[in-house]
């Protein structure tokens, strides 16, 4: 019992981490039809902006821990928004009218280079931050007990302000509008005067956004990261964004939260060597039974 | 001068500055500050140097296409320009000749070479083979695989797992490899063909992925991240060790010196074979009914269902076709190694053989055969850059998109003639 209950709490964590990643895939296949599959790297570099943060800001004599969890996560959020700018400008604008093949090769190649040019730049060690923030609750259940550490209290926290923004963002604000009004008809919009351009440089902003969120949430738990940890992150969180339903934003965080929860079920409860190859068989099922995902539109194919 | 007085100035000088900043931001912290443990080295130089590029970069690149050249060039590439180059009927190349010439080069060279080129272009022919099994997936059939590197490693561990436990051999193991992939192949494409491009590519990402990782965990079958060794081919029943304990070995036989060279002169022979052959079939294939129907279904998918093609079966056909051709360069990759373990299956191979395909041009078998051999030969003679190989594909593979999204050898068919005596 209590292990469910501690696999529980700890799918939720890792749930919300990935609702938050999976946010920046739905959003940008909901409004150009690509899957960025260079968005997984995007987080494994706000990992190490993260990092190289903690370390600039105690050089710096920062030693109050909300100071240093403010700094990180603007400075994160501020830099990887840069670098979904960037990779977007460079990798995807030239080409908007091309075959979704030509694009998604040019991801894979985005990809590569994003991991490459990060091993190179870092070295291909393994990374890590100190633990700023240690402690837990423990509730007793019966004979074991189960743990909530602070700081996944804290993710738990920071991950559902972040979707609240965001919902705030693209439900009540102009730039949301403008978002939605692209993702319904991009051709439409920009007749109506909508700079389309524009809007989908902002989606791919605020997904990277997003991923930092998650990016600096992870590295302050996790503590250790690598050059490599995007790609695995990244399926997963796209495994998320499908069982949500493509392009559609609750289904994002909610895929999130399923795929945690059952991810950190099947570790605790049956095994945990082959809880990638479950949430990759879980994808694989998905896409055949029901591509559109639990709350997605169903595709219809225009003639 | 009325074509400068166009040009603006200010226009080029705002845009590398615009450039130069994003670079700085971008580049600035994940190459300036390295870190070293909890604390972290200051690297000036690494981040002056590539902001500078940038900023003369762009400003190159402002400049030109304010010029009639570049705005021609923007023209040029903002237009899709896809398809093939349709040479008249009953068009022969001249350069015809030079495929025998490459068939007896091929065969000499074992004799000739040393052991070190001998295993680079061994190598070399593996992944034409893979890319040539990719290449009727992805560029005639047009459905983007990510898991091609599965069938693979299913080839590659079919001939270490049959020999140790079926105690089957290279030969024998050889047909079977091919159908096991692509049987892997059917059981996967069967339900995942239905979905359209980008789906499947993750999909197929996915089980790529699930392969490995089976391969790594099921300790008690694969030994996992340890690996398994792979029996050599015999010559005729005859061993490439020095010695054997069932009967003679190769070169006891023929009265000849030990050398541990004569094993990779065979496996190579053996390969180029194989190579050529899969090359005639597929030359072959391209120029039968369902090689049209996989360049029709590319092209236009609904069109052809509208037609009454089973887009599922061509798709299948294609898919299972791709995955044997990967399964036969697994058995070649195991023998040629001696050893397979799961860190040979990574996505990186998949994304490597994908670069080869695109590189050389998506539906032409020249130009995969040519990217094969510059994407795995020439790292082997450029060590030095060793280091910046995946960083370079990954260019390449963005720059080819934007550049040449067919390839650098552009596919070329020949025309239709009406038949003799057909109503005009």
């Amino acid at each position: 019992m209590d292990i469910v209950l501690q696999q529980l709490v700890n799918g939720l964590t890792l749930g919300s981490v990935y609702g938050l990643i999976a946010i920046g895939y739905t959003m940008v296949y909901g409004i150009i039809g690509m899957i960025n599959f260079a968005h997984g790297d995007v987080y494994m570099v706000s990992a190490y902006l993260t990092a190289i943060s903690i370390a600039l800001l105690t050089f710096f004599g920062v030693q109050s821990f909300p100071f240093i969890i403010f700094g990180a996560l603007v400075f994160t959020i501020v830099i990887t928004g840069a670098y979904g700018w960037v990779i977007e400008r460079v990798a995807y604008r030239p080409l908007r009218n091309s075959s979704r093949l030509s694009v998604l090769i040019s991801a894979i190649g985005m990809s590569l280079i994003l991991q490459n040019y990060v091993q190179l730049s870092q070295g291909p060690n393994q990374q890590g931050v100190p633990t700023l923030l240690s402690g837990a609750f423990r509730f007793y259940v019966g004979d074991g007990f189960v743990q909530i550490t602070y700081m996944k209290v804290m993710i738990l926290l920071i991950a559902f302000t972040g979707m609240a923004v965001l919902t705030y963002i693209i439900q009540k604000t102009k730039l949301g509008r403008m978002c939605r009004a692209t993702q319904q008809d991009r051709k439409m919009a920009s007749i109506l005067g909508i700079d389309t351009d524009k809007v989908i440089s902002s989606v791919f902003v605020i997904g990277s956004a997003m991923a930092a969120l998650a990016g600096v949430l992870v590295t302050l738990d996790y503590g250790a990261f690598d050059f490599y940890i995007g790609f695995i992150m990244g399926i997963k969180a796209f495994t998320a964004a499908v069982l949500g339903g493509i392009g559609s934003l609750p289904g994002a965080m909610l895929g999130g939260i399923i795929l945690g929860l059952s991810e950190s079920l099947f570790a605790g409860l049956v095994s945990s060597d082959y809880k990638d190859v479950f949430s990759f068989s879980l994808l694989v099922l998905i896409l055949i039974i029901r591509p559109s995902g639990l709350l997605g539109k169903p595709a219809v194919e225009k003639v | 001068m009325s074509q400068t007085a166009g040009m603006n100035y200010k226009q080029c000088f705002t845009d590398a500055v615009v450039a130069a900043l994003m670079a700085l931001v971008v580049f600035g912290p994940i190459m300036g500050v390295v870190l070293d443990g909890y604390k972290f080295d200051i690297d000036f130089q690494r981040v002056a140097v590539i902001v500078a590029l940038v900023f003369v970069g762009r400003l190159i690149m402002s400049y030109y296409f304010q010029t009639e050249k570049g705005k021609a060039m923007i023209f040029k590439y903002a237009s899709n320009h896809d398809g093939v180059t349709v040479n008249p009927p009953h068009f022969k190349s001249k350069m015809i000749w030079v495929i025998p010439l490459v068939m007896i080069i091929g065969f000499l060279i074992p004799f000739v070479a040393s052991k070190y080129i001998l295993t680079v272009l061994i190598l070399g022919l593996i992944y034409v083979l893979l890319g040539l099994g990719l290449n009727i997936v992805v560029g005639l059939a047009g459905l983007l695989d990510l898991g091609f590197v599965g069938f693979y490693a299913i080839g590659a561990y079919a001939l270490a797992l049959g020999y140790e436990n079926l105690g089957l051999g290279f030969w024998s193991m050889l047909p079977i490899a091919a159908i096991a992939a692509a049987f892997a192949g059917a059981i996967l494409g069967f339900p995942v063909l239905r979905m359209h491009g980008d789906y499947l590519a993750i999909v197929t990402l996915g089980f790529g992925e699930i392969i490995r990782l089976v391969l790594t965990n099921w300790v008690s079958l694969t030994h996992g991240p340890n690996g398994i060794s792979a029996p050599l081919p015999t010559f005729f029943g005859l061993e490439f060790k020095r010695r054997s304990a069932s009967g003679e070995t190769f070169h006891e036989f023929f009265n000849l010196p030990y050398d541990s060279g004569y094993k990779y002169m065979f496996v190579y022979l053996v390969l180029f074979i194989v190579v050529w052959a899969v090359l005639f079939i597929k030359h072959r294939l391209v120029k039968m009914p369902i090689g049209r129907a996989w360049e029709a279904l590319r092209e236009d998918e609904i069109a052809c269902r509208s037609l009454g093609l089973n887009h599922v079966l061509v798709k299948l056909s294609a898919f299972m076709l791709g995955a044997s051709t990967a399964g036969l360069a697994g058995v070649f990759f195991a023998t040629y190694q001696g050893f397979v373990s799961p860190s040979s299956f990574t996505f990186f191979e998949s994304a490597l053989i994908l670069a080869i395909v695109v590189l050389g041009g998506m539906g032409s078998t020249l130009g995969v055969v040519i990217a094969a051999f510059c994407l795995t030969v020439l790292p082997e003679m450029l060590r030095e850059v060793a280091e910046f190989r995946v960083l370079i594909f990954g260019i390449l593979m963005v720059v080819m998109m934007i550049w040449k999204p067919r390839g650098l050898v552009r596919v070329t068919r020949n025309g239709f003639a009406a038949r003799e005596g057909a109503v005009k």
